[in-house]
């Protein structure tokens, strides 16, 4: 068979459609009640963390063109797949981000300035995942962290803290990369040692149709979300724009997973609006074309959108980009408020016990910084 | 040197016959110090277990079951280590005394055993890896050098990272390609690692427990052309920290360094060089980063000559990184330069010329007439 006649196709589900109206394809349907059984606070809480991290990106923009962080990484364009992802998480799940997630970290509790710190380059790391809500580290070496997700997940299981039939006790672990990550051998090691474990996990690919300026075709022939049934568990292709489809999947896998049914793969289709960082510059390898394709299926409109049908007020939405200012104003201003570490963090904690090393280069640097005290006027 | 276990006294105490081996023991690495305190009055009095006669294989086995037993977070994980007992058969039977939970025959990948064990120790477990081969490690090396190695400085020193990564390594068995390396430099290079190599079995035996009981993550370097012989293993003293370097012969002419299968080498070189009445002091490493040079520089001061011996490529080597520190701490005492002998800077050759490749005697003795002669 030719290759052009080749049929690689998966259905995209889909709730909430690029119009705003809620009309379940079919193989969403299974999903209604989940949406249905939602109260009007978090429904309203969706919309205000999509504009929070929309706002967010902004502020993040500006302060690195005004030369305050090195880089930020913008994730609009991406904001239903992951504010309805991390909303289906439960306390006790484990978050393992990419580097893309600064929403889904502050829904886990993340101060954002956390994130400033690190894009500044005043930290490697930035915070301490016990105290965001199990949301651990960033990962900037790609697809590293879904092996790190997995270890930890056979581990919920060795512990026997995960499939107790207790839904609000028993763990999974949510680990996030993109469709460039997809390629990298330990994204596919990570799907193999999962399915051989049957960890409690669920594997979520925004797939942002862009590797800086490499398109997913580059990636693969075929939608991400087949090569779940490759490695032996489910994979699920979404509209990744719409926020009600991201929670309602990525809550049944996680379900499905703490109850011990093994991992699921989600590839959630959704777009990069803006630039992969700070550093790059689009208009070199897409169309304008393909961008106005996407503004038409924004995730924050359409949602807006079936708010007000349901009837959501204007005074609503305009406290939500009120409050989003706000937190943005507050980010920023902390964020210029950041000092620079002093020098012992160069040494401290590179390991956990005492180093011989360690000891004579920081007391080499100290001595060598002194040495100018006082010395030349 | 206190309490150092040199050949003549462990032979005497294995004389002695004592027995105990496979008898379970709470005695954790880190309280086994050489003089053990009198123990409280009301504590049963600690068992006197002996010295064994055994090879490395076994006494790593040994110490890999100690550290299964003592604490129940330790895991092992790698290719065939379970019922097999690993293709050197190093863990054979604790699969079968620990179960399938404590002994993980994992997918067949090393960056994904390497990658799962830093989510496991992230969970609180203490993972010792096999790699199967040296040359089989470089799958791993970006989980190795971009993650292992960042965890607990990217955690600010909240998160431990204490993962023992067990490498078979070197040459001298006569194996195919890719069997044979020593690829210790690359990692003794890599901050936030600890590396070390045993060069026989009573320091296999404590140091892989040392090694699990360290919060840090360490490469363990185990020369499997020393898997083999027997030798005596003290199982009640340790006799050293994990990161000692220790002078194995003493001799007053020059001092030969090495680390691994090396210090047998260097042993027959000495051996060969007292018959010609030279007086060689030999110098085992046992930890590659950080290095302990005290024992090492205390040597050279007495002696003036260095000799640094080493089964890898000699390019950028511990073996470099040792002649320069040397250079700069004891350049007053040196009567000669630092010497190197070091395989070459070539792929390890195909087995039938390893004997040529492979730092021998003959060329140990080869540089320390070149010292002399300065």
């Amino acid at each position: 068979m030719p290759a052009s006649e080749r049929d690689f196709t998966a259905p995209t589900v889909q709730l909430l459609t690029p119009e705003g109206e809620l009309r379940a394809t079919p193989e969403a349907e299974a999903y209604l009640p989940l949406i249905e059984a939602l109260d009007d606070a978090t429904l309203q809480r969706f919309h205000r963390d999509m504009t929070v991290s929309r706002r967010l990106d902004v502020a993040g923009a500006n302060l690195q063109r005004q030369g305050q962080l090195a880089l930020w990484v913008p994730s609009l364009g991406q904001e239903a797949a992951q504010v309805g992802s991390a909303h289906a998480a439960r306390p006790q799940d484990h978050i393992f981000p990419s580097y893309r997630e600064h929403i889904v970290g502050m829904i886990r509790g993340l101060d954002p300035v956390r994130i400033m710190a690190l894009l500044r380059g005043t930290t490697l790391g930035g915070w301490n995942p016990e105290e965001t809500g199990n949301f651990h580290l960033y990962t900037l070496v790609l697809a590293s962290q879904t092996l790190h997700s997995t270890g930890y997940a056979m581990g919920l299981q060795f512990d026997g803290a995960t499939a107790t039939g207790d839904p609000d006790a028993d763990a999974a672990v949510l680990v996030y990369y993109g469709d460039g990550s997809t390629s990298q051998g330990d994204a596919n090691e990570a799907l193999v040692f999962a399915s051989s474990y049957q960890t409690p996990q669920v594997f979520f690919i925004q797939n942002n149709q862009w590797a800086i300026s490499v398109p997913v075709s580059r990636q693969s022939r075929s939608p991400l979300s087949l090569r779940g049934g490759g490695f032996g568990m489910p994979g699920i292709r979404i509209d990744g724009n719409d926020v009600l489809i991201s929670y309602a999947v990525t809550r049944q896998a996680l379900e499905e997973a703490r109850a011990g049914e093994g991992p699921t793969l989600i590839e959630a289709l959704t777009y990069r609006m803006g630039a992969h960082t700070t550093a790059d510059d689009p208009t070199k390898y897409r169309t304008d074309a393909e961008v106005e394709y996407w503004q038409q299926r924004d995730p924050i409109a359409r949602y807006r959108t079936w708010l007000e049908s349901r009837g959501a007020s204007a005074a609503f939405f305009a406290e939500v980009d009120e409050e989003a200012s706000d937190i943005a104003a507050d980010v920023r201003r902390r964020a210029l408020e950041i000092t620079v570490p002093t020098r012992e963090k160069i040494f401290a904690h590179v390991y956990s016990e005492a180093h011989p090393l360690m000891v004579e280069q920081a007391a080499w640097l100290d001595a060598f910084e002194n040495s100018f005290d006082g010395g030349a006027e | 040197m206190s309490a150092g276990i040199d050949e003549e006294v462990r032979v005497t105490d294995v004389a002695n016959g004592a027995s105990g081996l496979d008898t379970p023991s709470d005695t954790r690495p880190t309280e086994a110090a050489p003089s053990a305190a009198t123990p409280p009055v009301d504590s049963p009095a600690p068992e006197v277990r002996g010295v064994h006669t055994l090879s490395m294989a076994k006494a790593i086995n040994a110490g890999l079951r100690e550290a299964l037993l003592g604490d129940e977070k330790v895991l092992l994980m790698g290719e065939d280590i379970g019922p097999l007992g690993g293709v050197f058969r190093v863990t054979e039977g604790l699969s079968a005394e620990f179960g399938e939970k404590r002994v993980l025959d994992t997918p067949l990948a090393e960056s994904g055993i390497v990658g799962t064990a830093i989510g496991l120790a992230m969970r609180g477990y203490r993972p010792v890896i096999e790699i199967q081969f040296d040359g089989f490690i470089f799958p791993a090396f970006d989980q190795i050098t971009t993650q292992l190695s960042r965890q607990t400085v990217r955690h600010d020193g909240t998160l431990s990272m204490p993962i023992v990564i067990r490498v078979p390594y070197g040459g001298h068995i006569g194996s195919i390609e890719h069997h044979q390396e020593s690829p210790e430099a690359y990692f003794a290079h890599t901050p936030g690692l600890r590396v070390v190599s045993p060069s026989n079995p009573h320091d296999a035996y404590w140091m892989i427990q040392e090694a699990i009981a360290s919060n840090d993550p360490v490469l363990f370097f185990e020369p499997k052309s020393r898997y083999w012989p027997k030798g005596p293993v003290d199982l009640d003293h340790s006799g050293l920290p994990l990161h000692a370097s220790r002078v194995v012969r003493h001799g007053t002419d020059v001092t030969l360094v090495g680390h691994g299968a090396m210090v047998a080498t260097l042993l027959q070189a000495a051996d060969i060089a007292a018959e010609e009445g030279r007086s060689v002091e030999v110098v085992d490493l046992r930890s590659l980063s950080p290095i302990d040079y005290g024992p090492l520089l205390d040597s050279v001061n007495r002696t003036g000559r260095l000799i640094v011996a080493q089964e890898a490529y000699g390019n950028v080597s511990i073996g470099s990184e040792i002649a320069a520190t040397v250079a700069e701490r004891a350049f007053y005492s040196l009567e000669a330069p630092v010497l190197r002998v070091s395989g070459f800077d070539t792929p390890f050759p195909p087995a039938a010329l390893e004997t040529e490749f492979l730092p021998s005697p003959d060329r140990v003795l080869e540089a320390v007439d070149r010292a002399l002669a300065y």
